[in-house]
């Protein structure tokens, strides 16, 4: 039967559905995208609509002004080095925790997947304290560290589900062969583990990446300071230049932007099975 | 084995229990500690319960703590909007696949720069305001963010667009594992649409609907400063009226440098997500054994 789907009424309300969910879940983008290329007199009687005289001025003054791509430096830096640091030490303790036998184990797991879910601020203030004695505060190395650690949980939870799927004989296979455990773990489950390893790079990137807590804690000097915490304080002072402040949200957007659509596979793939936890 | 190779697991775990030590353990044990202690610097002298006695007797701890209550009301609505669209994207309806591109960039956008942008759009003079008027909905141009009756609903409006879409992932992520051939049987056996999402769908799901709202319970209470800082401006404002936990514990840390009553919120904090998460813990497992 050559029906045309679209055309059924329950088809057409699924749709209709859904064109109203993508509309309302643009709208913030779009009223940003548009709003940046209008001149602030312009704004002031049109809010709604597209500008009938785009300008771009608003972007060459947010650059000039603000050092956007320095913060974003700064976070890339923060994002760079704990996503590495976490990755590797779950890795290793994923790897132990699925392949090998030893006292402690299932505790460890259990522990580690539980504080998934202890919401950071409630292991801000010892740190915070320990890190001004140390005199931590504004390193990049120090909110590296708690990055890693917070975003670690889920990492080693993700890993040791992935590795535990993996063909028990490739790992006697390799055994048998003579290979150590470190052998067997770089040339025969990493090569594997790719798919899990995007997920973790994704998931944990946009969560260091939009983090907004540690940012203001951690990295407090104008200096050190990452885009979420640069953001707070550039819409703070230009509190009344609409799209001035909107230029600076969608240069802001756009790496993130940028990659969710040119990876667009691994983002939705690692968003879906990074929310199963 | 030999003593050596009995010694090399922990070789492996070493450095992920030094790293959750450190980040987790360390500061979980400390929180206790400084919260019966007025700390000055670095510590201070025992004063007992005297931290927590301030913060109960603290109106603004209370109000802090109403607040986080309320954002629990966006709940219901993220389950209804998530499982809505989930569903029917999971139908694979003509568009689908661009359709989740479309639904997952509230989750993809950061959460700082999203507030940002709505907080312009609920400008009293803003267009949000300006659409209502041009509909004749002028009884509903509220001043979202100036007025302290509305500031937290305006808040709750945000976190139910971005925290939807977690829902979405979740649900989707969920219905496109279920075993389709349950839901072709009920279609041949004469089952309209509403029937099989009540009777088969719906079931199926429970496991990951009751995980995304203990999920979200932790969210409310525990981890919404980003929406917060940015939408009252760095105070809770206007006023105090969206002030949170959260920002109570970062003021006392931070503006007024008291880490010991810092600590005692954090405390109690930890015991109420504490609960949470060994409910997580039981829900997950019945929605695992499912």
């Amino acid at each position: 039967m050559m029906h045309a789907p679209a055309l059924q009424p329950g088809n057409l309300v699924k749709q209709l559905v859904l064109l109203f969910a993508c509309l309302l879940a643009l709208v913030p983008t779009i009223y940003m995208m548009v709003t940046a290329l209008k001149s602030d007199a312009e704004y002031a009687v049109n809010k709604l609509g597209f500008p009938e005289a785009p300008v771009l001025d608003n972007f060459s003054a947010v650059l000039v002004d603000s050092p956007f791509l320095y913060w974003m430096l700064n976070s890339t830096i923060l994002v760079a080095g704990s996503v590495i640091i976490s990755t590797v030490i779950s890795v290793l303790g994923a790897y132990a925790i699925a392949t090998m036998r030893f006292r402690g184990r299932d505790t460890l797991l259990a522990v580690s997947t539980s504080l998934m879910a202890v919401p950071p601020v409630v292991m801000i203030v010892p740190l915070f304290v320990l890190y001004t004695q140390l005199g931590m505060v504004s390193t990049y190395s120090g909110a590296m560290l708690i990055y890693a650690g917070l975003i670690t949980p889920f990492s080693v939870y993700l890993l040791t589900t992935f590795f535990q799927t993996v063909p028990r004989e490739l790992y006697e296979a390799a055994h048998i062969d003579g290979a150590g455990h470190f052998t067997i773990l770089l040339q025969v489950v990493l090569p594997l583990s790719m798919p899990a390893l995007v997920t973790l790079v994704v998931v944990n990137s946009l969560y260091v990446w939009n983090d907004l807590l540690i940012a203001i804690i951690f990295m407090q000097d104008d200096a050190k300071r990452t885009l979420m915490a640069g953001i707070s304080i550039f819409s703070g002072r230009y509190n009344n230049q609409v799209p001035l402040t909107m230029a600076g949200m969608v240069i802001a957007s756009a790496p993130m932007f940028i990659l969710y659509i040119l990876f667009q596979k691994q983002f939705i793939r690692g968003l879906m099975s990074g929310a199963i936890k | 084995m030999t003593p050596s190779s009995r010694l090399i697991p922990y070789l492996y775990v070493l450095p992920l229990a030094a790293l959750l030590g450190f980040v987790f353990g360390y500061p979980l044990l400390r929180i206790f500690e400084f919260s019966f202690k007025m700390v000055r610097g670095i510590d201070g002298p025992w004063i007992g319960f005297r931290n927590y006695e301030l913060i109960l007797g603290h109106s603004l701890f209370w109000e802090s703590v109403l607040h986080n209550l309320q954002l629990l009301l966006a709940i219901p609505v993220m389950v209804a909007i998530s499982l809505i669209v989930a569903v029917l994207l999971s139908e694979r309806v003509a568009g689908w696949k661009l359709y989740r591109i479309i639904v997952f960039v509230p989750f993809v956008l950061a959460i700082p720069i999203i507030a940002v942008v709505m907080k312009r759009m609920f400008q009293f003079s803003g267009p949000v305001n300006e659409m209502l008027r041009w509909m004749s909905l002028d009884f509903m141009a509220l001043d979202w963010i100036g007025s302290s009756d509305v500031a937290l609903w305006t808040v709750m409006i945000l976190i139910i667009w971005r925290e939807s879409a977690l829902g979405i992932i979740l649900f989707l992520a969920r219905l496109l594992s279920l075993d389709e051939s349950m839901i072709e049987a009920a279609k041949i056996d004469g089952a309209n649409w509403w029937q099989r999402l009540w009777h088969i769908i719906l079931p199926e799901m429970r496991g990951v609907i009751e995980f995304f709202v203990v999920v979200s319970v932790i969210t409310m209470l525990a981890a919404v400063f980003s929406y917060i800082y940015i939408m009252g401006g760095g105070r809770g404002g206007p006023g105090t009226s969206t002030e949170v936990v959260e920002l109570y514990i970062f003021n006392a840390l931070i503006r007024s440098s008291l880490p010991g009553i810092a600590s005692a919120a954090s405390v109690m904090l930890f015991l109420v997500t504490g609960v949470l998460i060994f409910l997580l813990f039981r829900v997950r497992r019945r929605a695992e054994a499912a």
